[in-house]
């Protein structure tokens, strides 16, 4: 069998980037600029990543148009969006590093909208303080995207006048997909995969991986993903023995569109709200205000005539309820539309045809107002959208360590980055945090996965059995002739995900969904593709399948196990938010085929940062026993500045 | 690939006629289906339902399908389209759809083709250049100053305009010599773009880029799915600012005038010329030279007495004009003599604060 | 960047596809429309070029544009506000010094390049249906690299403006002194538009302000190149109205010169 391998292109790098969006895309550049040989693998085209599809814009707490904004207070609405399950050093990191990571963007040639004094402007969002998203119009992420591709280019041009060759430490494999890391013990060997235009397949051998290939949206009937959106990465790390995080908690976008049918799924940036749009049933009534939990009560407007002044004047009144977390709105929207409130096409109005003059919707979102006209046929700025919730995010990931992005379990050599990591964004993903995360933690995963190539003593070694079975494995589809079509078992997938693993699940739907998983397990270990290795889309989707397939069951099974609701995960049966969940992730692994489940307390907050909090609104979240210690940590405090206090009084006496 | 599951609530699909051109490098052929289409539908939709149902290995390219990231570019009736955002309301119920790969770029097969000529010619074009004195963060850039170049920024990379231009779509031997509207624009972003610091744009649009083989008859203009005005926001100004190097005396005398606009005159630091105040900040401020220092904090030290360790000026490159000689023309140059050796900014005698001393130890050090 | 270096590939072709181009919609019809267009507007100019008459009322001081200044001394003294300079040979046109340079400044312009590349060389007819030749410079090398030079007589141009702005207001004349009939609306209809043909020339939007790197430090020329550029974008439909405007203000002082009709006066 050797000739096998023989006929198999090879290529040695220090440094093997899968996926080319935002973080992918950062991380090679960090481990690029720490002189590593890197390889940027890219399922598409170079620079049409999903990334792209983020319209909203890049959160950091530069403070330019709020002066009072700070890490701090983005900590703070990190983790109050993640409903405190977030991993509490990721979110500080994130809140920390993000400002400069924005910066930076700017001295590789983003241009970002500006504010009167010249700095970059930033934006209202829902769930953030204050105005803090740096933004292009409504096309941040394409910003993003490219400014990093240009980057990338000017890093090749380098290159090239050093060394002679644009692709001499920096290269990227555009369609190219990956199937399979590769191991030498529990260490990180290579990468094999094959190019989708040529199906000829390809080994990467390398000591680093940084994994960055998104999220999972596909195995959804309604989604804002695109086809490459297929769990590849969490698969692979769950193969290579690395563990997901939080799978559980999947975001749905509360404002897709709904129709016309074609573009269901497609997202409606919350600018539109942000700029003024709110949402209607089809009575015709404004129906938020009767939505807001508990919890948020304090921030938000409890009228529609301050919720209106709060668009001018932000500093003396509370937020419209059409910006609370995107949980919150979602499940608004889904519990109008099912008690008979919604529209034809099962969604509500979003309305900012009302709201503001047509030149002014125009101005301020460009993009949504063509994006509507040009698919839907629909004026945004004469008659109100069509939108309902959509799966939009995957918290849920592989389980990092939060400072350098490596992957728990027992791998190594893996790093993660971007929405295939888990832990950074808690059980809810507040809206633009994803574009600072790619560039936060993408920035450190390439930096570590170049420190880790360092320290190595030696290369880990590609066993040739290895690619031999990944090379079995990839062409059994195209072998088989009796199996089934792979769209077929595609739409069964996510009929099952949609229907029972969807928006609001029940125990009883959880389970039939694992009963139907594992029959898909047996029919797509028999999926078969017509028609050669040459771009063939078929064959592509039958690969893919396994990793859908796999990462599902993680999702359905964490989300049986959750017996709570908390963000991104819903429960009919256990609709309040428990303490004692808090303190818990569920970590998914494989053994064997198996899907494995544990649990595993998060990590303690330091307690500066618990600091950071009102006890009230600590009381919402934190145990009994939490909070008791809590109170011993403030008392001690309280009692230290009483010290300080007593001591300064008698020194003036 | 996956693919969205048919079925519109209420009404049933139609079945329109299709015409697909199936096949690789070595030849094809353009073959006929019949396809239920639903209400509300684009081409990409009817592709993708193709793969469903009758032709599950037809390669298409495709990501977003919101018209956001420029993958299913193809001919829609001989025309270069998105075929998400080709709408099937625009074409009569019973006209026959005929959809082919682009037909500028290699074919791979069916629909998809190689377009790595486009890549190519990016990584070919100058990136941006950073003021180097500006640390992350401290970025000033006026709104009206960004607009500019931030419509081009906002190209998808569909390359349908790459793929119209009848430069290289008619005349392969073209290619390498052109780079294409793609890349006139991203020349034109940088060019205008208030912070780059790179002067020879135009040159390289002209030279390198071929600029000149385009005849502006505004194809790439009218297949941008973004609205782009490639030619009258992009090339056309490229062009001009060609001229204004190039060709144009009236604008050279007007700058030798006014000495203001962004023609690049002299390397004399002038204070009416923004790039070349920003050359002086360039130098860190502690390289300023005699009378033209912009350093808050060398200025306090100055005067507080003779500063020994302030760095030797750079010297200073005389007036030169484009063409690398002295503008020794009296009747075109704006004094009655040759300029100083001094550099054009300095009026004597020289504040106190600016004088220099020649330390000989701190010149051998630094020189 | 693209794996192209390392993918397996032999030489590639383009897609086989048969038919030069597969557009259905009616593609011949806009450079049809131009070729007939321009090519009545040239014969008219030329032909009423060439007669040397009918381009001066002499009631009412109007002065045909396409005899403005005139300059040879065929011209009639009263008509050449400029003095006369050259021969009356019938090759000269009596307006000598500034139909050339008006020839060349539409001949450069930007759309008509484009309108004349597409629709009398075909290079393209229409997007995406073939070039009709066999190689392509483009505007490369001489003579076509001589398009730059659309500055230029962008400059003459402004000069001409004024001098057609010049004879419009003295042709608000009449034996009796000031006059005003429906030739001066004519004529003047005729100069506005020629004015914001001139002023929407793309030579102009980039020497107002396009050029500058920074908009903000240049407040007035960056409101000015606002004013340009709005204009500019119909650059194409102003092509077309001065051309219909041209030959109407000729055509009228033309008739009214020869005596088949009489100028509808308003004042004197």
């Amino acid at each position: 069998m050797t000739t096998t391998t023989t006929r198999i292109e090879r290529h040695h790098y220090d440094v093997v980037v899968i996926g080319a969006g935002g973080a992918g895309l950062r991380a090679a550049i960090e481990a690029r600029l720490a002189g590593k040989k890197t390889a940027i693998i890219s399922k598409s085209l170079f620079g049409k990543a999903h990334t792209v599809m983020a319209e909203g814009g890049a959160a950091a707490a530069m403070g330019n148009v709020n002066s009072r904004d700070s890490w701090q207070v983005h900590f703070r609405d990190t983790m109050r969006g993640g409903k405190f399950l977030n991993n509490f050093r990721m979110a500080e990191l994130h809140a920390k590093e993000s400002p400069q990571r924005i910066w930076e963007l700017e001295t590789y040639g983003a241009l970002f909208d500006r504010t009167k004094d010249g700095k970059i402007s930033q934006r209202n969002f829902g769930g953030h303080e204050y105005p803090r998203l740096a933004h292009v119009g409504d096309r941040t992420g394409l910003e993003l995207i490219r400014t990093l591709q240009q980057k990338i280019v000017s890093l090749q041009q380098e290159d090239k006048r050093e060394h002679g060759s644009y692709d001499a430490r920096i290269k990227v494999f555009s369609e190219t997909t990956i199937t399979e890391l590769l191991l030498d013990g529990d260490r990180v060997a290579g990468a094999f995969g094959y190019y989708r235009e040529s199906g000829e397949f390809v080994l990467f051998e390398a000591p680093a991986v940084v994994l960055a290939t998104g999220g999972v949206g596909r195995s959804y009937k309604v989604t804002s993903n695109s086809w490459e959106y297929t769990g590849d990465g969490h698969a692979l790390a769950l193969r290579a023995g690395a563990t997901l995080i939080n799978m559980e908690f999947l975001q749905f976008h509360p404002t897709g569109m709904v129709w016309p049918v074609s573009v269901k799924g497609i997202l409606v940036t919350e600018s539109v709200r942000g700029d003024g749009g709110i949402l209607k049933n089809s009575e015709g009534k404004r129906f938020m205000f009767d939505y807001v939990p508990d919890v948020f009560r304090k921030q938000y407007a409890e009228t529609p005539e301050e919720a209106d002044r709060w668009y001018t004047d932000p500093d003396n009144n509370r937020r419209p309820p059409e910006l609370l977390p995107r949980d919150e709105v979602a499940r608004a929207i889904n519990s109008e539309v099912k008690a008979g409130r919604g529209t034809p096409a099962g969604g509500v109005y979003l309305d900012i045809a009302s709201r503001l003059p047509a030149e002014e919707i125009r101005r301020r979102l460009p993009s949504m107002h063509h994006q509507f006209k040009g698919l839907a046929d629909v004026d945004i700025t004469k008659e109100p959208m069509e939108v309902g919730p959509t799966c939009h995010y995957v918290m849920g990931g592989i389980e990092v360590e939060p400072d350098s992005g490596a992957a728990h379990g027992s791998v190594r050599g893996l790093f993660a980055a971007g929405e295939v990591s888990g832990g950074m964004h808690g059980s809810n993903r507040l809206g633009g945090n994803s574009l600072s995360d790619l560039l936060v933690f993408g920035k450190r995963a390439g930096g570590h996965a170049a420190t880790y190539v360092d320290q190595l003593a030696a290369r880990p070694k590609v066993e040739v059995a290895a690619v031999e079975t990944a090379v079995e494995t990839a062409l059994a589809p195209l072998q088989r002739d009796t199996g089934e079509n792979p769209y077929t078992l595609q739409q069964d997938l996510q009929a099952v995900m949609g229907d029972l693993v969807g928006i609001i699940r029940r125990e009883a739907e959880l389970e039939e969904s694992l009963v139907r998983l594992a029959e898909l397990r047996e029919r797509v270990a028999k999926v078969s593709a017509t028609g050669g290795r040459r771009y063939n889309p078929g064959w592509h989707l039958a690969l893919d399948l396994r990793n859908m397939l796999v990462v599902s069951e993680c999702t359905a099974k964490a989300a049986l196990e959750r017996r709570e609701s908390r963000g991104g995960h819903t429960r009919e049966d256990f609709p309040t938010m428990d303490p004692q969940w808090r303190r818990v992730n569920l970590v998914c692994s494989l053994e064997g085929d198996t899907v494995r489940l544990n649990r595993k307390p998060l990590p303690k907050m330091r307690t500066e940062l618990v600091g950071l909090f009102d006890r009230a609104e600590l009381a919402k979240y934190l145990t009994d026993e939490e909070l008791a210690e809590f109170d011993a940590l403030s008392a001690v405090d309280a009692a230290a500045a009483t010290d300080d206090a007593t001591d300064a009084a008698e020194k003036e006496r | 690939m996956g693919t969205e599951t048919s079925g519109a609530p209420g009404k049933p699909g139609a079945k329109r006629q299709f015409r697909i051109w199936r096949g690789d490098a070595d030849g094809g052929e353009l073959q006929d289906y019949m396809v239920e289409v639903n209400e509300g539908e684009v081409v990409l939709d009817v592709i993708h339902r193709l793969q469903a149902t009758d032709a599950p290995d037809l390669a298409c390219r495709w990501n977003c399908k919101a018209g956001k990231c420029g993958s299913c570019s193809m001919e829609i009736n001989g025309m270069p389209k998105l075929g998400c955002m080709t709408r099937m309301s625009t074409f009569e119920e019973n006209e026959t759809v005929t959809v082919t790969p682009l037909r500028t770029f290699p074919v791979i097969r069916d629909l998809v083709t190689d377009v790595s000529f486009n890549y190519e010619k990016a990584r070919e074009t100058p990136a941006f250049a950073p003021p180097a004195d500006l640390a992350p963060g401290d970025y000033r850039m006026q709104q009206v100053d960004v607009e500019r170049s931030q419509e081009f920024r906002k190209c998808i990379e569909c390359f349908l305009c790459q793929n119209v231009c009848h430069v290289i779509r008619d005349h392969d031997e073209n290619k390498p010599a052109f780079s294409g509207p793609r890349y006139f624009i991203r020349a034109a972003e940088l060019d205008m773009h208030p912070l780059d610091t790179r002067t020879d744009r135009k040159e390289y649009a002209q030279s390198d880029q071929g600029l000149g083989f385009c005849n502006i008859t505004k194809c790439c203009t009218e297949v941008c799915p973004e609205h782009i005005k490639i030619t009258d926001n992009g090339i056309i100004p490229m062009k001009e600012r060609v001229v204004d190097r190039r060709y144009d005396p009236l604008v050279w005398l007007g700058s030798k005038i006014f000495r203001r606009g962004q023609v690049p005159q002299t390397n004399v630091t002038s204070e009416h010329s923004p790039g070349a105040v920003r050359s002086t900040a360039a130098m860190g401020g502690v390289h300023s030279h005699a009378g033209g220092s912009h350093d808050a904090q060398a200025e306090v030290q100055a005067q507080q007495g003779v500063n020994w360790h302030r760095e030797v000026p750079h010297p200073t490159a005389p007036a030169t004009d484009a063409s690398g000689r002295l503008p020794l023309t009296e009747l075109t140059f704006d004094r009655a003599a040759a300029p100083s050796p001094f550099g054009d900014d300095v009026t004597f005698p020289l504040p106190p604060e600016h004088l220099n001393f020649a330390h000989p130890e701190q010149d051998e050090k630094h020189h | 960047m693209t794996s192209s270096a390392t993918k397996p590939r032999g030489a590639r072709a383009r897609a086989a596809i048969a038919a030069k181009t597969l557009r259905t919609d009616r593609w011949w019809l806009a450079p049809l429309i131009t070729v007939i267009g321009l090519g009545a507007w040239v014969t008219y100019a030329t032909v009423r070029v060439f007669m040397h008459k009918w381009y001066w009322v002499e009631d009412y001081h109007y002065l045909t544009p396409f005899y403005s200044p005139c300059v040879t001394d065929r011209c009639i003294p009263e008509a050449s506000h400029f003095g006369q300079y050259l021969p009356g040979w019938w090759i000269i046109p009596d307006a000598a010094f500034t139909l050339p340079f008006l020839l060349l400044f539409r001949l450069t312009c930007y759309y008509y390049r484009k309108a004349y590349y597409r629709s009398f060389w075909l290079s393209p007819p229409a997007c995406a249906v073939p070039d009709g030749h066999a190689s392509y410079g483009g505007e490369t090398r001489f003579p076509l690299i001589v398009q730059n030079s659309h500055r230029y007589f962008f400059y003459f141009a402004m000069v001409i403006s004024l001098i057609n702005t010049w004879d419009a207001i003295l042709a608000f004349h009449s034996p009796e002194g000031f006059g005003f009939g429906l030739g001066n609306l004519i004529l003047l209809g005729n100069v506005i538009m020629l004015w914001a043909y001139t002023i929407s020339c793309h030579s102009c939007r980039h020497i107002i302000g396009g050029r500058l790197k920074n908009f903000s430090k240049h407040p007035v020329r960056y409101r000015a190149w606002g004013y340009v550029s709005w204009l500019n974008v119909r650059h194409m439909q102003l092509a077309w109205i001065t051309l219909g405007t041209l030959a109407l203000a000729d055509f009228y002082v033309m008739s009214v010169a020869a005596g088949w009709i009489s100028d509808l006066r308003f004042i004197n």
